[in-house]
């Protein structure tokens, strides 16, 4: 067992883990935070993306202990039912899911990749490594490219992106 | 996932130590490949050294005039460093054509060099394989080779090394540089990093047991166009079947590697010479003594062509 302290959506949760406890059953199984969703558990879907200081990471890959002091958010700490992140605000009105699985990690990804676009990260699909980063829709694709949904709702996860990086921009 | 004991290592040379005073003890970076390893029980480490506190993570210039990446420089940050960007573009390439971009805000450097193969029956623990269980033999030789090696193969292992940015630093002429656990230090070329699999398909390079990697240094830049070009079974997200990095001067001169072909990122530097001759001549120096299977002889022709189309594009 081990002791480590996380920042989870803003608030400081003090936990006692079996040291091999990944970052996503320390959310799950102990947080209680169920919204960040187990799809392959080894980083094939992107289903359990979450943030870790800003950056979206997998977090079926990595252990609780080895995030001492770091903050995490979830799609929990996103926003609320009663008051939606724009990107969870954009996913619904573009239905931008049919099962759901998928849709916490896809958010979560969604909002990292404006961030990452804003920063001036390039992608594969970059036909230019050196000027700044356009939110078009085959960067958007690239750059969701580690976020699968069975049910293909892709096109409209676009729309739904696609509108927030309007909006910001 | 079998237990184990963790500590966070303080120093570069106490986490080499501290790997050679414990048995069974392994570094941990990004975690993306042994964590993904440990859950399958192929990796069963029982004490983990991480080394995400020390202190490598910066990218400095040289005073050659290269640039000197710390190991735990994550796959993103390198991508998008300026410098990278604009002197050394086929490794910013390589490095955003590999995994997601989740998977790249963690995958540091040194453990992109350490990954290990993608071959199917590596993972799968109910089959015989010599770089899992040593002497237990090959079950892929016979199976299914789709998207396994077809040079620098042995009877033992036809596995490939599936790192993208492996290929660019082995055209940049890379150099990883270490710590033992006796404090030493030492610089390998990355030609002599990876091993081809031969009768030890599980020892994969030249690191000795406790070797820690602090940094991998690129030379001063060639300039030239760099282009890494990967072919995969889907367009995003996906390992390769081929790669080709490559750097071409104005007068069609240059150097290239590959992946997706070997049990480490191929280059022969007699093939370089080749390169205004055109892909033809290129692919057969490359390629000459390979091995294929029936399922993957594709990668002979599919390797000419990338390199016809990168070599076209580096004129266009
Ligand atoms: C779904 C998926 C898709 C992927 N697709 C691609 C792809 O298309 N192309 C590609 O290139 N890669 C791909 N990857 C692999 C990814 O790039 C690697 O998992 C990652 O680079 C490993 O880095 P890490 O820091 O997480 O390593 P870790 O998992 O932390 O470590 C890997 C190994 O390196 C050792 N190690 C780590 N740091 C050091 C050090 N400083 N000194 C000595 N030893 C050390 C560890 O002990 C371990 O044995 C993919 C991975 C996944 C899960
Ligand atoms: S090719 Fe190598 S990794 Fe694959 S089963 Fe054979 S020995 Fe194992
Ligand atoms: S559950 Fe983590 S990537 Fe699939
Ligand atoms: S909405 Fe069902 S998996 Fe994406």
């Amino acid at each position: 067992m081990s002791k480590v302290t996380l920042t989870v959506n803003g608030a400081n949760r003090e936990l006692e883990l079996d040291t091999r406890t990944t970052l996503l059953d320390a959310l799950r199984e102990h947080l209680q935070l169920t919204g960040t969703k187990k799809g392959c558990d080894h980083g094939q879907c992107g289903a359990c993306t979450v943030m870790v200081d800003g950056q979206r990471i997998n977090s079926c890959l990595t252990l609780a202990v080895m995030h001492e002091g770091d903050e995490i958010t979830t799609i929990e700490g996103l926003g609320t039912p009663g008051n939606l992140h724009p990107m969870q605000a954009a996913f619904v009105k573009h239905d931008g899911y049919q099962c759901g699985y998928c849709t916490p990690g896809q958010i979560c990804s969604a909002v990292a990749v404006l961030n990452e676009i804003k920063a001036g990260i390039p992608s594969h699909v970059s036909a230019d490594l050196t000027v700044a980063q356009q939110t078009t829709a085959a960067e958007l694709r690239e750059r969701m490219s580690g976020n699968i949904c069975r049910c293909g709702a892709y096109s409209n996860i676009l729309d739904a992106i696609t509108e927030v990086a309007g909006g910001q921009t | 996932m079998r237990s184990f004991t963790y500590e966070r290592a303080s120093s570069p040379a106490e986490a080499a130590a501290a790997a050679m005073r414990t048995e069974g003890a392994r570094f941990i970076a990004g975690g993306t490949n042994l964590l993904d390893l440990m859950k399958l029980e192929i990796e069963t480490p029982t004490h983990l050294i991480d080394v995400n506190g020390l202190a490598l993570d910066k990218i400095e210039t040289t005073t050659e005039g290269g640039l000197r990446i710390g190991a735990l420089v994550r796959n993103t940050d390198l991508a998008a460093d300026e410098r990278v960007r604009r002197d050394y573009g086929l490794l910013s390439r390589a490095l955003l054509a590999g995994a997601s971009g989740q998977l790249r805000n963690k995958a540091t450097t040194a453990g992109n060099l350490l990954q290990r193969t993608r071959c199917p029956y590596f993972y799968d623990t109910n089959q015989p394989c010599n770089k899992r269980q040593p002497g237990s033999g090959c079950a892929a030789i016979g199976g299914f080779t789709r998207p396994l090696a077809v040079i620098g193969t042995s009877d033992a292992c036809i596995a490939t090394h599936p790192s993208d940015m492996a290929v660019a630093m082995r055209a940049l002429d890379a150099t990883v540089e270490t710590v033992r656990s006796d404090g030493t230090v030492r610089g390998i070329p990355i030609a002599e990093f990876h091993r081809l699999p031969g009768d030890t398909p599980h020892i994969e390079t030249t690191l000795v047991p406790g070797e820690l990697i602090t940094a991998v240094t690129l030379p001063k830049p060639v300039g030239g166009k760099h282009i890494y070009r990967k072919v995969r079974d889907r367009a995003s997200y996906a390992f390769a079947l081929v790669s080709v990095g490559a750097i071409v001067q104005r007068d069609g001169t240059g150097r290239v590697a590959l992946g997706g072909v070997a049990h480490r990122p191929w280059r022969v530097e007699a093939a370089d010479a080749e390169m205004p001759r055109g892909a033809k001549a290129v692919a057969e120096r490359l390629l000459a003594g390979a091995r294929p299977t029936d399922e993957n002889a594709f990668k002979l022709p599919l390797v000419e062509r990338t390199l016809g189309a990168v070599l076209a594009e580096a004129k266009g």
